[in-house]
């Protein structure tokens, strides 16, 4: 139909078709202008083409719309703009981090140490820096789910108004906010320096736990609170005491949520570098013993993270290094398992949503 | 909270702290149980039927009760087991909750403690100082060490960050609230999630040899257009590498944009939908429909989003540690190399750091960690302040 058609009640409206084809003319204008001028750059042919565009929506709309409708559209272009401007990065990082890590990234790489290899010669892998990754988020999950539940328990359930509840909340949310290097000199400062310990898998996992912990909190919170208040009534009606109606009907209730929750803490744990730098270092073998603590010897454990920055640091800034390679293909491979995490913690949300 | 998954809240909005109507249903519902805290005592004297209900009425499953399981009608031993029950499990979970408050105290007081004798040890002033020799080269030398450099660039990148992030991630909150059709804005949302799912160190390495190399341009556009103020000088001694507070600052920018937008997301839902429809009905355009009853409804709630994105900016580590040039310098030229941050700063020499020198670098974390607390503080403070209204 066409809508340029003037009407009593509506005033006229640029016609559906008029967006995507002034796009297309944007595009078309700003490629034959810088193809003109002979000197074409993606970034700017992206940015005045965009521009363009914001303009001519803008000015049709104006001159056929009035002021407000132009104002409006012009509104539009620019949060859709944010959007894809948010877009771009993710992308870019994306093929990035594929394209590089794609070079080393074979079955050798995954299950095959550093041990005997020279930290800028070619072969080695990552194996023993997947498998600490995965021991000390286990353990960091170990310590940290309980003592998280816990506290959304008392928060939700007992804290309720109290003075006491109303800090550890407020604290729980500060604590999102501690920076990862913070977390580690704390433990750096307790474990190392106060106890006299070496570096060890499990100082490592006691700062994780500090970043952690809130992330579990504030998941489970939400999920408790989200059961609805009949489904306790109804336990209490039974003549069910509160803490088996919280264990037996609420955290089940709540579950799915939680271990979504659960599942976001761990992908947050396991991307963090800086404390684990300091606290466990990094080591070229396979190492499977994070409690081997003692106040003589250092215990380090290569994490995917540390392997990373140690693989870069071994490079040198050389980009044609097989470690440069290396640090690449274990980002991805980082990358990789914590997007897993987060598809199944979303999966597990998705399916446990009829119990919520 | 920000991670928290679109699907289950896309009904009714959910408050981050208090929801409504609740308190009252809970009082009574333990009143009627006669099991919330206090009450135990009363009920126990009591004579109530409830424990000899109890056990056959109990979910399905082995009870994992302390003590011998209580045979039905057991009506006194069932009632003390109970009490036993509830007081145990609420002791535990008001200790998790005291953990908490514990580890925040026991941060700063390990901090402090640690970094005492460096303190000690310095010659020079700890604020104003831009040079880092906290461990004297000759015995008995003197240790020279301070934070004006790190306060500085820490600052700069941050506040780069928060400015470059912040009306994006307000653009995108709004895109997902009230642009985007409604069946796709909880797929679009969990898109811009993803980004807060990239490690920090992969986010460093893309910043350096991605981002770094293809900012020369940006960068001579704004020495051109904004030299005269001097920030934004651009002179490279040499090839330009752009390893610079401005670089750092962009992709602390997009380390934070998850963030920020999913808090702005979590304020824009909460609007009343009265609001909303009213301005629609009175002939708004969509525009006019989110200036008016949108924006001044979750202006408070941006700010402090705007702030949590700023705190965690501040302790960012390994991405920045990446970008900057390790330059130990006092910058005013966000274009140009150099520049280091307090995170940067303790990743770069924790490893060669003596004995001084490790307790300067906790004394500076604990600069950082006073800096965060204070950011996160006053934004939690706002964002508390809003929601309660």
């Amino acid at each position: 139909m066409t809508t340029t058609m003037s009407s009593t009640l509506r005033g006229q409206r640029l016609p559906r078709w008029a967006v995507p084809a002034i796009g297309v003319a944007a595009l078309v204008v700003t490629a034959a202008l810088l193809a003109g001028l002979g000197t074409w750059s993606t970034a700017a042919f992206v940015v005045l083409a965009g521009v363009l565009f914001a303009v001519a929506v803008t000015g049709a709309s104006f001159a056929l719309e009035g002021a407000r409708q132009a104002r409006d559209r012009l509104a539009t272009t620019a949060v859709s703009t944010a959007f894809l401007l948010a877009m771009a990065p993710l992308v870019s990082i994306a093929i990035f981090t594929v394209s590089r890590g794609i070079n080393r990234l074979d079955g050798d790489f995954l299950t095959r140490s550093m041990f005997l290899i020279s930290p800028s010669g070619p072969g080695g892998g990552a194996y023993h820096a997947i498998m600490g990754s995965l021991l000390i988020t286990a353990i960091t999950a170990v310590l940290a789910v309980p003592l998280g539940i816990l506290t959304a328990v008392y928060l939700v359930e007992y804290g309720e108004g109290r003075r006491l509840a109303r800090a550890v909340s407020f604290f729980v949310d500060v604590m999102t906010g501690v920076p990862s290097i913070v977390a580690g000199l704390f433990i750096y400062a307790f474990w190392i320096m106060a106890l006299g310990f070496q570096q060890s898998g499990l100082a490592g996992a006691l700062s994780l736990v500090i970043l952690m912990l809130p992330v579990v909190v504030r998941a489970t919170e939400e999920m408790l609170k989200l059961v609805p208040q009949e489904l306790r009534e109804a336990s209490y009606a039974l003549g069910i005491p509160k803490w088996r109606t919280i264990a037996k009907v609420v955290l089940p209730t709540a579950l799915g949520g939680i271990v979504t929750g659960v599942m976001l803490g761990v992908a947050r744990a396991m991307g963090e570098t800086a404390p684990l730098l300091l606290l466990v270092g990094t080591q070229v073998r396979i190492n499977f013993n994070p409690f081997g603590f003692s106040d003589t010897e250092a215990n380090p454990i290569s994490t995917l993270p540390t392997y990373i920055y140690s693989q870069l640091t071994s490079a040198t800034g050389n980009t044609d290094s097989p470690a440069f390679d290396r640090a690449w293909a274990a980002a991805l491979v980082l990358i990789i398992i914590i997007m897993l995490l987060n598809l199944l913690a979303r999966f597990v949300a998705r399916f446990s949503k009829a119990r919520g | 909270m920000a991670e928290l998954p679109e699907s289950t809240a896309t009904e009714e909005p959910i408050g981050i702290h208090v929801v409504p109507g609740r308190v009252d249903s809970r009082a009574v519902a333990a009143d009627i149980a006669g099991s919330d805290g206090a009450a135990v005592d009363g009920a126990a004297t009591r004579t109530r039927p409830a424990p000899a209900v109890a056990p056959p009425g109990a979910p399905p499953g082995p009870p994992p009760e302390p003590g011998p399981s209580p045979e039905p009608g057991g009506g006194i031993a069932g009632a003390r087991s109970t009490r036993r029950g509830d007081a145990v499990f609420r002791g535990l979970s008001t200790s998790a909750g005291l953990t908490v408050l514990g580890i925040m105290a026991a941060i700063a007081a390990f901090l402090i403690y640690q970094s005492i004798p460096a303190l000690r040890a310095n010659d020079a002033n700890f604020f104003t100082t831009r040079d880092w020799f906290p461990d004297p080269s000759t015995a008995g030398g003197p240790s020279v060490f301070g934070i004006a450099a790190l306060l500085f660039h820490t600052v700069v990148t941050s506040v780069i960050a928060m400015v470059l992030a912040v009306p994006v991630a307000v653009g995108i909150a709004l895109f997902i609230t009230y642009y985007a059709p409604r069946r796709l804005a909880a797929a679009l949302g969990y898109i811009v999630d993803l980004l807060a799912a990239v490690p920090s160190i992969v986010f460093g390495l893309w910043g350096l040899f991605f981002l770094a190399p293809n900012l020369t341009g940006v960068a001579e556009l704004l020495d051109r257009w904004l030299g005269w103020t001097v920030v934004f000088d651009y002179r490279p001694d040499s090839i330009p590498t752009n390893k610079s507070d401005f670089t750092a600052g962009l992709v602390l920018a997009i380390m934070i944009l998850p963030i920020v937008s999913a808090l702005a997301r979590e304020v824009f839902r909460q609007v009343p939908n009265a609001n909303v429809e009213g301005a629609l009905a009175l002939g708004a355009t969509r525009w006019e429909m989110i200036r008016m009853s949108v924006l001044p409804f979750g202006k408070a709630g941006v700010v402090s989003a705007a702030i949590l994105g700023l705190g965690r900016a501040l302790g960012e580590t390994l991405a920045v540690t990446l970008i900057l040039s390790s330059a130990y310098n006092l910058s005013f030229h966000v274009l140009e190399d150099g520049g280091i941050t307090f995170a940067s700063n303790i990743a770069l020499k924790y490893n060669e750091a003596g004995g001084v020198g490790t307790g300067a670098l906790i004394a500076s974390g604990m600069v950082l960690f006073v800096l965060t607390l204070a950011v996160n503080s006053t934004s939690q403070y706002l964002l508390r302040r809003q929601l309660k209204d």
